[in-house]
């Protein structure tokens, strides 16, 4: 695959251009953008969201893609079309993470689709992890990627904390005022030593959320795993965790710090089967290292802190999925997903949703294929698979998700407090 | 204290009271058609003298239930739980539930830990599924009912979605098989749909309670569940309560909830309406009436002349049109003017209504008009075609675009939404230069409408007539019939109105043809001389919302429901001889019988129709080759699908010391069988092939099956394993595979993930008995990693296997795989030079290894070599080199497809067709290249999707079509 017909992003692009990125992590983006500003990259995370989104997509993708590739590009071409950004000055930013999915397609349909649209000029960056070439417009710093490493760990600690807090807040909008000033103050310390100083921040984040208060009436914890876009991107799932918030449940979402920990992982593991990877791995087993490190680290002050359920270190999640499926799966979310499902499990959250664009391909294994296999284990794991698609009805959705809920934590009792004295019916 | 338990499905409204003893003392059923608050209110008011000074607790349930039960603020309770509930207090002996309903399906394992389960979001074989299918025969549910029960065969239908059914029901009602057989095969696909969809793996046994309205009322469908599931009267459940049982567990549940009410508080909360704005709601389509009247008069301008049939006097020419659901016929002039015509639904039977019809024309033309030549086009094509005699049988594409020239000698575009297809031609300098159909998975086309209108009670006219000035039309998306559905039941749900709805479905018609058939970017892309005809275009809903969507103004003929028979007469009048047609005497006399068999000619045991008409006319349907026809044998052209398969299949186990091992034959075994078996074979192992598959071997591992959105080849993997697991191997080999051979035209070398890892889910869904699953990860691509990882994997298993055993063993493996390929190469170079030498049409299917399987194919290639067609797979041309590609080619299976596409661009009289499994989401990325490089070389591009379903029918008309095409291209 030659590069070159395409346009480039070029070095001197980096002053004349805006970037685009499509939403994906609300929290993280927040302060993962300022972080790309900082480095000298004009970006701006999306947020169109109607129903032109899912038309631009209809559109210009295949309608057989899977439905965050519609999604994605459907929200880019919608904002490009919007007359809001000049087309001459703005490129697009699309992560990409390889391997045998269709979704490592994206940034090629993506560009199909720009063509087709007259917008060819449009250039297109990969984010991926060997962007490391200077000569290119977009590159990664070694200074930069410890950054993005610490914003990593700051949203997923901060997801984590506001799913304890918002379903239980006494005051409604509580723990969003939390979050808001603490993404805010995060992004105020990002030039100076305070964005670093991580212990510090950690035990004024925990003594902020633990601050708010909060009904101690028993909710059910519902986790979310599924494929990555569609587990976090409140377009793409129908905006899950409000809906199970709403619902009266406390959704339970483990961080993205894990997804790429897998995919450093992936690498080792492919050298061990494959041979293949040889050189890559090295440096893949440096920066997961130190992702490890600072995971590990958020950990302990949750834990130590002891009022919010800490999340598991990617050290022990990985193992989880042992004796259920090889480690060789590592298309999409591979055995990751299986291993959350477990974990989740452990930790005492039977009740799971697990997300999936409609007709994902290794969802088929590593989702629904390894249901039978978990419930065998866990008979009282209440799992249930949502498909995602643009014309998926929410009401569809939200039917099955409420009969999990029904039976979540023993829901089934409901029934035996019934003062019923006939067992037959009369007709 | 009283308990009131609505249940508002998506068809059906039930209600139950329960008195204070907890006796059922009111109970309803009936249909809401999308009224669904309308309705709930007038139940409740029918009900005031039960509950007048009560007090009454109430819970809602159901899924249209749901937004009644959000606004009003009444208890709601998911309707399988209350479904579970209410069994485990009046039928605690049950070990699972069926409950169908209007649109979905639920099975409750209660034995052990319970376990529910819904249908997934495509799956719609259900009550709504069986009123689609009765209304395709012209019955009610209650008659297709009467009818099932008479049968004396059943066809394989395919169970997973309504559309997928109706694909197959089509063709054998055009065929002519008994409607009777037709029914309990609907029947039948329920039940398996309800096997395969939602037991997944979990056997249905013990005793067995039926829930629902369709298994209250329909006789049929329980003899089929019985029947299929082999239980007795004893086991098998139908509560006389079936239909209200729902209710009952809301009723049930209400007595849990905290809130009392009083009647007038439930009538009152029930009273308030959605005052919310609709959130996806279209402009309407006319602003104003002046603007519709304009568009009527424009659209007015494109009549056809008629002429006076009674006092014609001369030759004239026959043309029928026997389509998916309407019949159409023309009687033309000499100067093309239209005598006489007709246009209506089949009613199932396009066999009557066409000799009702030639009975009438005769009487009208008396001694004064002469029928000198006919044609017919469709569906029906063959089928009448023998039964009286026509002249001229035609295929679709060439019928219309004889018509739409007629109209306009410069179009360009041609669009027909007819019954069950969406057709495209586009036209270059007079010939077609494309055609695009739409895929048996999103026919949301004219049919789709009408059963629609009758669903909420009205009929197509006027159905369409409420769209034009609906103020917010829905946005109900483009997927096929079964999300529609439940695009309706949310729009129902916020309060959407009937003509709402119409609209919403004309766009989405519209969005459906353009988005997903024409995949058309732009509207410059279609062209400037566009002519819509087809029945749907009558509809000014979709007429209009087609102009809208496209921002031009097209050509609608006033006969836009007749192209097809016009073009045939057209045809006809262009093809005169001595006519076979029919005689006036003869047509009175006319009888036909049809009866259902078994070919007994081959393995395939293909169930065929015989027709049998008076003057001893015969059709033979369902058949997959020309045998059981007689005389006409299969030419011998090259066909590389049935090298491949031949020579895959005459594999076969060598006994040796080590014992047997088994190896399904499915997914990457059909491009590793050589391989393996030469290596196993080496290594002193009698390796037993599970063989050829077929429906049974899918019906065998279907319950096993935990995703039904996967693909049919994947499927199919389950019942190999079965069959080997029942022949009493030891072992069965299965390895997973990221990567595949290296071939140098792709940047990487995968497999697909359903390819890569489904021994994955083969391990975690079977039950293997004392077989052991061998599925390690492997890689080819590196002999010498190959050697080592494998002698350390089977000497986990076979602990005396030495490693000069495993190196001679793969060494004679990697050499047998290398000439296996050469084989295939040297047959295609074979196949490439005879097609060249004799001017052969030549055809490349392009697929995966795995398409060679004849139960994945469905024939297609001996269809193809029927037809007088050198067929030629994707792996058999020689690779060019590594393409710069607009897409990212990193799949070894895929590279193959361009790397074909490529190769065939620049062969004369050379076409390809792309054979996609339905479900396979990588080939959304090739199919779009593997077009742009064929278009690239002013090449058609034809894809076909497979699935379970066996309709050749329409496979045949498209691989004519492209005939039709290149013969064009040819004369040019």
């Amino acid at each position: 695959m030659s590069e070159s017909r395409f346009p480039e992003f070029t070095l001197e692009m980096r002053k004349t251009h805006k970037i685009l990125a499509p939403t994906m992590l609300p929290i993280h983006f927040d302060i993962i953008a300022p972080i790309f500003r900082s480095y000298g990259y004009d970006i701006e995370v999306l947020e169109n969201y109607d129903s032109d989104v899912i038309n631009e997509g209809l559109r210009n993708v295949h309608n057989d893609i899977c439905y965050p590739a519609m999604l994605v590009i459907g929200q880019m071409i919608d904002a490009l079309k919007s007359g809001k950004y000049d087309t001459d000055h703005t490129a697009l930013m699309i992560t990409q993470t390889g391997g045998g999915c269709r979704a490592s397609n994206y940034i090629f349909l993506l560009r199909k689709a720009l063509e087709n649209c007259g917008l060819g000029h449009v250039p297109v960056i990969s984010l991926n992890m060997t962007a490391f070439d200077k000569k290119s417009g977009f590159a990664f710093t070694v200074p930069m990627l410890i950054k993005l490493v610490f914003a990593l760990t700051y949203g997923d600690m901060l997801m984590c904390l506001y799913n304890q807090c918002l379903p239980y807040e006494q005051n409604k909008g509580d723990s969003k005022k939390i979050l808001d000033r603490w993404i805010e103050k995060l992004v105020g310390q990002m030039d100076g030593k305070g964005f670093v100083r991580v212990k510090k921040n950690y035990k004024a984040i925990l003594r902020d959320f633990a601050a708010i208060p909060r009904t101690d009436v028993k909710k059910p914890r519902v986790g979310i795993v599924g494929e990555i876009y569609m587990k976090y991107s409140p377009l793409g799932n129908n905006r899950l965790e409000e809906f199970l918030v709403n619902e009266g449940a406390e959704p339970v979402v483990s961080g993205v710090a894990d997804f790429m920990l897998y995919c450093f992982e992936n690498i080792s593991v492919d050298y061990k089967l494959y041979g293949n990877n040889r050189f890559a791995r090295f440096p893949a087993k440096i920066l997961s290292s130190y992702m490890i490190m600072r995971q590990k680290q958020m950990i302990k002050a949750i834990g130590k802190h002891g009022v919010f359920n800490a999340p598991t270190s990617f050290v022990e999640l990985k193992n989880m999925s042992e004796g259920y499926i090889g480690k060789g799966t590592k298309m999409g979310e591979g055995w990751l997903l299986t291993a959350e499902m477990l974990e989740l499990i452990h930790s005492g959250v039977n009740n799971i949703v697990c997300t999936q664009p409609f007709g994902c391909l290794p969802n088929h294994i590593i989702a629904k294929g390894m249901m039978k296999k978990i419930k065998e284990h866990h008979p009282d794991a209440n799992i249930v698979a949502i498909d995602y698609d643009p014309s998926a009805t929410k009401i569809n959705q939200e039917n099955r998700l409420k009969l999990m809920l029904a039976n979540a934590d023993g829901g089934r009792k409901v029934f035996n407090k019934t003062n019923s004295n006939k067992e037959k019916i009369s007709v | 204290m009283y308990k009131l338990g609505i249940d508002i499905g998506s068809t059906t409204l039930k209600i139950v009271v329960m008195d204070g003893d907890d006796n059922i003392i009111y109970k309803s059923y009936e249909r809401h058609l999308s009224k669904v608050r309308e309705l709930c209110l007038k139940k409740i008011n029918q009900i005031k003298d039960i509950l007048a000074d009560k007090e009454v607790k109430v819970a809602i349930t159901g899924s249209a239930g749901l937004g009644v039960a959000q606004l009003s603020g009444i208890d709601f309770v998911q309707e399988v739980f209350a479904t579970t509930g209410a069994v485990g207090r009046y039928y605690p002996m049950t070990d699972v539930v069926i409950e169908l309903g209007g649109e979905d399906a639920k099975i409750v394992f209660l034995k052990g830990t319970v376990e529910e389960r819904m249908n997934s979001t495509c799956a719609g074989g259900t009550g709504a599924f069986i009123d689609q299918m009765a209304s395709l025969l012209n019955v009610t549910a209650d008659e297709l009912d009467e009818l099932g029960l008479k049968h004396n065969a059943i066809y394989p239908i395919a169970s997973r979605c309504g559309v997928f059914a109706k694909t197959d029901i089509q063709p054998l009602i055009n065929q002519g098989a008994q409607k009777e057989n037709i029914a309990a095969s609907v029947f039948q696909a329920v039940v398996d749909q309800t096997i395969a969809g939602l037991a997944q793996g979990t056997p249905i046994r013990g005793n067995v309670l039926f829930l629902g309205g369709p298994l209250a009322f329909l006789k049929c469908l329980r003899q089929r569940f019985m029947a299929t599931l082999g239980l007795d009267e004893e086991h098998a459940h139908f509560p006389d309560i079936a239909e209200y049982f729902v209710a009952l567990g809301a009723a049930v549940y209400a007595d849990t909830c905290d809130k009392v009410y009083d009647y007038d508080e439930i009538l009152a909360l029930l009273s308030k309406e959605n005052t919310e704005n609709k959130i996806n709601s279209l402009p309407p389509l006319f602003a104003n009436r002046e603007e519709y009247d304009h568009f009527m008069a424009r659209h007015s301008m494109n009549d056809v002349p008629g002429e006076d049939i009674s006092l014609y006097r001369g030759d004239a020419y026959l043309g029928i049109d026997a389509g998916s659901t309407t019949t159409k016929l023309c009687l033309i002039s000499e100067e093309k003017k239209i005598l006489y015509s007709f246009y209506r639904s089949n009613l199932g039977s396009p066999i009557d209504i066409i000799k009702a019809e030639l009975k009438k024309i005769y009487e009208l033309c008396g001694n004064r008009i002469r029928i000198v030549s006919s044609a017919v086009t469709g569906y029906g094509e063959e089928l009448l075609k023998n039964a009286f005699g026509i002249d001229h049988g035609i295929v679709e594409t060439v019928a219309h675009y004889t018509a739409a020239k007629h109209f306009n000698p410069n179009a360009d575009f041609i669009i027909d939404i007819g019954g069950q297809d969406i057709k495209c031609f586009q036209i270059r300098d007079g010939a077609v230069s494309s055609v695009m159909l739409n895929e048996a998975c999103s026919s949301g086309c004219g049919s789709f409408i009408e059963t629609f209108a009758k669903s909420l009670g009205y009929n197509a006219a006027d159905f369409a007539e409420i769209a034009n000035f609906a103020p917010n039309p829905v946005d109900l998306g483009t997927r096929c019939t079964v999300f529609m559905n439940s695009s309706v039941k949310q729009a129902q749900k916020n309060g959407a109105t009937v003509g709402d709805i119409s609209a919403g479905l004309a766009v989405s018609v519209v969005k459906n043809a353009i988005y997903k058939v024409i995949r058309a970017k732009n509207a410059d892309e279609l062209g400037d001389n566009i002519v819509v005809q087809g029945g749907t275009f009558l509809n000014n809903a979709v007429l209009r919302s087609f102009e809208r969507l496209i921002g031009k103004e097209v050509i609608r003929p006033g006969i836009a429901g007749l192209m097809g028979a016009y073009g045939a007469a057209l045809y006809a009048r262009s093809s005169k001889g001595d006519t076979t047609l029919i005689t006036a005497e003869e047509i009175s006399n006319f009888t036909h019988t049809s009866k259902a068999t078994r070919c007994g000619l081959c393995n395939n045991r293909c169930s065929l129709t015989i027709n049998e008409f008076s003057g001893g006319r015969k059709f033979i349907s369902g058949n997959r080759c020309e045998r059981p026809l007689g005389g006409g044998k299969a030419k011998d052209l090259p066909n590389l699908y049935k090298f491949k398969s031949d020579k895959l299949l005459s594999y076969k186990g060598v006994e040796g010391k080590r014992g047997k091992i088994g190896i399904p034959l499915v997914l990457n075994m059909y491009e590793n069988l050589p391989f393996w078996h030469e290596f196993f074979t080496k290594l002193g192992f009698e390796v037993v092939i599970s063989g050829a598959s077929g429906r049974d071997v899918y019906a065998k591992g279907q319950h096993t099956i935990p995703s039904d959105t996967v693909c049919y080849p994947a499927k199919l993997t389950h019942g190999h394993i079965l069959t080997l697991v029942e022949s009493g191997v030891k072992h069965i080999f299965y390895p997973c595979m990221s990567y595949n051979f290296d071939e140098g035209i792709s940047d990487k070398c995968f497999n697909c993930p359903v390819v890569a890892y489904y021994p994955e889910t083969i391990k975690g869904n079977m039950d293997l008995e004392d077989t052991t699953l061998i599925y390690p990860y492997i890689y080819l691509n590196d002999k010498k990693l190959f050697i080592k990882k494998i002698y350390k994997i089977l000497r986990e298993y076979f602990p005396d296997i030495t490693k000069k055993e495993i190196c001679y063993g793969a060494e004679c493996a990697y050499a047998k795989y290398a000439e296996y390929k050469e084989e295939i190469f040297a047959e295609g170079d074979r196949a490439i030079a005879f097609a060249k030498e004799t001017g052969a049409k030549t055809i490349v299917l392009a697929g995966r290894p795995y398409h060679t399987d004849g139960e994945i194919n469905h024939g297609i290639d001996r269809l193809a070599s029927s037809l007088g067609f050198v067929v030629i797979s994707e792996d058999a041309i020689r690779p060019i080199d590594r393409p710069d590609l607009a897409v990212l080619n990193q799949w070894t299976y895929h590279a193959r497809m361009y790397n074909a596409a490529r190769f065939i661009a620049d062969m004369d009289n050379a076409e390809l067709i792309q054979l996609v499994s339905f479900g396979c989401g990588i080939d959304a990325v090739t199919g779009d290249e593997v077009r742009d490089i064929l278009r690239g070389k002013g090449k058609l591009y034809t894809q076909i999707k497979i699935d379970e379903i066996n309709n050749l029918g329409a496979v045949k008309i498209r691989i004519r079509s492209l005939e039709a095409a290149m013969n064009d291209k040819m004369r040019r």
